[in-house]
């Protein structure tokens, strides 16, 4: 028997970044229909920065979390749908409604080193039914040691799966394959791994992971997702099959899904750009991207420096924010804009 | 006898309170430390307590509720224990300044409503970012309408105690409700962020405001104003970049750097909820000096 690789489709949740979350909930539903058919473990949904994004932080959704769970639970029926929370962002009262129309996957992400704010909601995602996963992000590198011990303080919190998440694209494939080893290694439940394609390294890196023993990969038809994107689905599931490894995807139905429902969506398609590249290379949230460049030109600096600037000062898993921080700081020094007379134009 | 100073208790001796016991030692000239109050006796908070001098009790607050010469009580426990405290030391008489996520009484930020919130027996200090977001909001509600306000506080992750990381979900709705309820603003978002950065962040806080319309300058001198009044008792707290319209919102953000009396100086959002404590306590203190030497 072929070893099972569970493949969960963000598509309709990270794929959300590039669309500026302005996807409305009967649209979502249309293509979570189709995603349906192609054989995914799970389809995650949603606002890009999860349950309860939707804000002047993250940019507002074109529906409400409500609205997209009405319209994509009433669609999908072979596969478990899933959302993610960021505790901080999102609260008890949203993961209620999620389990109250039969999401039964709930991923409680949070920066890596400040996994035990998870702790209250994946006890409470647990009690609620749902299976509670754990993801883990970190938008440059935290070492072998130190990944391991905040993977082992998830899984004692009650995860069910334990996810790293290379929210810069920043890994290189042996740095991926170490650090999903060790956590494969010391955990007593499955691991997964997230990655953004930022140095094109997306694949590879999935690739490796698997072979340190990760179960789960997170992926996006067409690599729709925030930065660069993400693992393409259709080509991993393409990738899997040639390595003898068993995702259930149908293939032919993941690239029609892609080239004929998903493409259609894209105002351009997923690509890498000067500043995406600073992301993977500077060790910063591809979520970030899109208000970086905005952030840049509104106080004419240059988006890549203010994306080196947020590596600089080390940023957190949604801290959108720090953008225009940077970018206001940056024009300071150039002195771009001078205080009392342009603050409000 | 005149009397001129107001007796205060700190329950909980944990960094926060310790932090209080510290500002009123040092800094306050009305404020008198009466007694610190602990349940396991050889806590590091009740120690230092001690050898300073201070009255120490080990038994929550059994003996503190037996105390006539203690006129003001600072709640620096959990919001379960401040559920069970409030209502004993209300019986008692005392004026409890609640420093947990309780809000079993009204909520304060003392730039905002002080006076209206020194009558009532137990006021809540909301949260760290509501403490450093709300003044904002509330300056600019005061000149023009708001409909919507969110905040994002980023605070780093050392200053981030055990209460507040198995809390998160109730810092984020208390603040949403202390945006509308004391900001004055039609809707409130609160999300709270943890930044691992070593050296530790100074806390910053993004505000971000819709409104209908605005006067440009009313806006900046309101809130110019706001940032001086809550210098008066937070130092720390500083403009990091002022109003800013893009077109969609205005943006505001704010840093506290902590004072540094017993907390490093990263940990303004602990400093700003201490401060604000203080100066509640010290205005209340006023009162029942004026009342008691005249008799009142």
């Amino acid at each position: 028997m072929r070893r099972k690789i569970n493949i969960l489709d963000v598509s309709l949740r990270d794929g959300m970044h590039p669309l500026k979350h302005q996807l409305p909930a009967n649209e979502m539903a249309k293509v979570a229909a189709q995603i349906d058919k192609i054989g995914v473990n799970v389809i995650e949904f949603g606002h890009g920065n999860g349950l309860a994004g939707s804000s002047f932080q993250y940019g507002f959704g074109a529906s409400t979390d409500e609205e997209y769970i009405k319209a994509v639970t009433a669609v999908v029926h072979n596969t478990k749908l899933g959302v993610i929370i960021l505790p901080g962002i999102g609260t008890r009262h949203e993961l209620a409604v999620a389990r109250e129309h039969g999401v039964s996957v709930a991923r409680l992400c949070t920066q890596i080193t400040e996994c035990d704010i998870a702790e209250q909601h994946i006890r409470m995602a647990n009690n609620m039914g749902f299976e509670a996963w754990a993801v883990l992000p970190c938008a440059s590198a935290l070492s072998v040691e130190e990944t391991v011990k905040y993977a082992q303080m998830s899984e004692s919190y009650g995860a069910k799966v334990v996810y790293l998440l290379d929210g810069g694209g920043y890994l290189l494939p042996e740095m991926v394959y170490e650090r999903i080893q060790a956590m494969s290694r010391t955990l007593g439940v499955e691991t997964g791994f997230h990655g953004h394609n930022n140095l094109q390294l997306a694949v590879a890196n999935s690739k490796a992971a698997i072979e340190a023993g990760a179960s789960h990969i997170d992926c996006c038809l067409r690599g729709m997702g925030a930065g660069a994107g993400n693992c393409p689905t259709e080509i991993f599931a393409a990738v899997c099959d040639r390595m003898g490894l068993d995702t259930g995807v149908d293939l032919y139905s993941a690239m029609d899904v892609a080239e004929q429902v998903i493409r259609p969506l894209l105002p351009k398609p997923i690509e890498f750009d000067k500043d995406s590249l600073m992301l993977g290379y500077a060790g910063v949230y591809s979520s970030f991207l899109l208000f970086a460049k905005r952030a840049a030109e509104r106080y004419g600096v240059d988006a890549r420096d203010v994306i080196k600037e947020m590596g600089k000062r080390v940023c957190t898993e949604g801290q959108e924010n720090l953008c225009i921080e940077c970018a206001y700081d940056l024009a300071m020094q150039k002195k771009k804009v001078h205080p009392g007379n342009e603050y409000m134009s | 006898m005149n009397k001129a100073k107001a007796r205060v208790a700190i329950v909980g001796p944990g960094n926060i309170g310790t932090d209080l016991m510290y500002k009123v030692l040092k800094k306050s000239k009305i404020l008198e430390m009466a007694l610190m109050c602990g349940i396991y006796e050889d806590s590091p908070g009740l120690k230092r307590a001690k050898e300073l001098g201070i009255d120490i009790s080990s038994n929550g607050i059994d003996d503190l509720l037996g105390r006539s010469d203690i006129d003001i009580v600072f709640d620096a426990t959990t919001a379960n224990a401040h559920f069970k405290h409030a209502p004993l030391l209300e019986d008692a008489g005392f004026f409890s300044i609640d420093l947990t996520p309780a809000a079993v009484g009204p909520y304060c930020v003392p730039v905002v409503n002080l006076t209206e919130n020194i009558d009532v027996p137990n006021v809540n200090l909301i949260t760290c970012g509501g403490q450093a977001t709300i003044p904002i909001i509330k300056a600019i509600s005061r000149v023009t309408e708001v409909d919507y306000a969110e905040i994002v506080a980023v605070i780093s992750s050392k200053s981030a105690g055990l209460g507040t990381r198995q809390s998160i979900d109730e810092f984020t709705e208390t603040t949403a409700l202390g945006i509308v309820e004391v900001g004055n603003a039609k809707k409130g978002k609160a999300i709270i962020l943890l930044n691992p950065a070593d050296p530790p962040m100074t806390m910053s806080n993004t505000i971000y405001l819709r409104v209908k319309e605005f006067n440009e300058t009313e806006i900046l001198n309101s809130v110019d104003r706001m940032v001086k009044d809550v210098q008066a008792y937070v130092p720390g707290y500083r403009l990091k970049m002022p109003p800013t319209y893009d077109g969609e919102r205005i943006i505001v953000i704010v840093e506290v750097e902590g004072s540094g009396d017993y907390l490093p100086k990263y940990s303004g959002n602990l400093d700003i909820e201490t401060s604000a404590a203080i100066a509640i306590a010290e205005k209340k203190a006023a009162h029942i000096i004026v009342e008691d030497n005249t008799g009142v």
